[in-house]
């Protein structure tokens, strides 16, 4: 059980939304915006953050569109991964989905939770990152649409008070090829070592990572080298896991020195297949 | 907008009927299931979302109660194993395959394994087999019995 009380909230507009949050922060009380609630659930209970007001975008309709537009894909945040697996309008952020946590999980996680939570792998933002995506926010000050990647540099940098609304994936990613690895210690079903996500554009790789660092990353300078084929597979993986941009993690699921080697091995993995032409 | 705080009393659309239960709302739907309406069916393991004991169908999605809010099931249609009716393909499914030992998983494995029949009326891949049911755990390892109970179930 939730060892608190806590008021909760279930706005149906973006403005209510972020009105009764404003009204909370002024009178000084703590506030989550609330869709999946699995990680907020689960640190409720394990005393981790102790919330007195959640606020449910679930019924707010801007946050649960799911739609296929001329120009870009649009994705509410408070779509759960089995629905955007399902939909398999994005076939790499489906691919991505597919692997957080287990089946019945991904029921309820949502795009703006994974992306928004504590839980540092946050691998729905590897699409993303690759595909050139925008995203909408509204808080306080009103709405902004704005390049995913000026908002998340592993973290989601939103103003007090804003909520993730939904992202926007243009066409040419809908259809680009694309690949996606997860590497865990044990069991299928796990935190990554490594999870990666590769698209190919104009015949060059763009790839991101998680589980490798503290955060995901997508990294250009990474992506020099990989592109570079004067290097052999090998060269070039080894000089990647040179260019990683924070340590590496090391930690219960695996040890850094390993997790390096996983690394190496899983981007000669993914070189292999494109050279080969077997993604 | 729905504003909820300390105890309330709402309307829960649980295995066909409209129930009314007084709730905070920090509680979760497995305790307001279990206690409130003596549906002891889902069970409490991990407390956690990983055992997927406490499993119900939410909308016709797999869902697990200890990781739910019950007010946000308000407007929901909540189906539990006692709303299958003990006749369901599901139920002689697990029965002829003997799949269970103490019994305790149970219940979570037939609801994902109602849901996955719901959702995929015709047999699906071995991948979506394994990817539904991964999402249970049985301490028993009844493993190869619950997965011989889902051929079963899509070929009585």
């Amino acid at each position: 059980m939730i060892p608190f009380n806590f008021v909760y909230y279930r706005p149906d507009s973006l403005g209510a939304a972020a009105e009764v949050y404003e009204k909370l922060r002024r009178e000084g009380v703590s506030a989550v915006y609330y869709a999946g609630g699995s990680e907020i659930i689960t640190m409720c209970r394990a005393g981790a953050i102790e919330p007195r007001a959640v606020i449910d975008i679930k019924r707010i309709p801007e946050c649960m569109i799911l739609s296929p537009g001329d120009r870009r894909m649009t994705i509410g945040s408070a779509c759960t991964l089995s629905q955007i697996g399902e939909s398999r309008m994005f076939p790499l952020l489906a691919l991505s989905c597919g692997r957080i946590a287990d089946h019945t999980n991904q029921c309820r996680i949502t795009l703006g939770g994974n992306l928004c939570g504590s839980i540092q792998y946050r691998e729905t933002s590897l699409p993303l990152l690759l595909s050139d995506a925008d995203i909408s926010l509204y808080g306080p000050e009103g709405a902004r649409d704005v390049p995913f990647h000026s908002v998340f540099d592993g973290y989601m940098r939103l103003k007090p008070g804003e909520l993730v609304v939904a992202v926007h994936v243009p066409v040419w990613a809908l259809t680009a090829q694309c690949a996606h690895m997860k590497k865990t210690a044990n069991e299928k079903i796990d935190y990554p070592l490594v999870s990666v996500a590769a698209v190919w554009r104009d015949g060059c790789l763009r790839i991101a990572f998680s589980g490798v660092c503290a955060f995901p990353f997508r990294s250009q300078a990474i992506e020099s080298v990989l592109n570079d084929r004067t290097m052999t597979r090998g060269e070039r993986a080894q000089r990647a896991a040179c260019l990683l941009p924070a340590p590496v993690t090391s930690d219960a699921e695996g040890s850094g020195e390993y997790r390096l080697f996983v690394f190496r091995n899983t981007i000669d993995e993914i070189l292999e297949g494109w050279e080969n032409g077997t993604l | 907008m729905v504003r909820y705080e300390g105890m309330v009393v709402i309307s829960l659309h649980v295995n066909g009927e409209n129930r009314e239960v007084a709730v905070r709302p920090a509680d979760l739907l497995l305790t307001v299931l279990r206690e409130q309406l003596g549906l002891t069916a889902a069970k409490p393991g991990c407390l956690n979302g990983d055992c997927g004991a406490c499993t119900v169908i939410v909308d016709g999605w797999p869902v697990k109660s200890c990781l739910m809010l019950a007010v946000e099931a308000e407007g929901h249609t909540i189906l539990t194993v006692e709303g299958l009716g003990g006749t369901a393909a599901v139920h002689r499914a697990f029965v002829d395959a003997n799949a269970f030992q103490c019994g305790y998983c149970t219940p979570g494995f037939l609801m994902v394994c109602h849901a996955l029949m719901t959702r995929h009326p015709a047999m699906p891949g071995e991948s979506v087999v394994e990817e539904w049911l991964a999402s249970n755990l049985c301490r028993c390892t009844s493993y190869q019995e619950i997965r011989s109970a889902v051929e079963r179930m899509y070929a009585p």
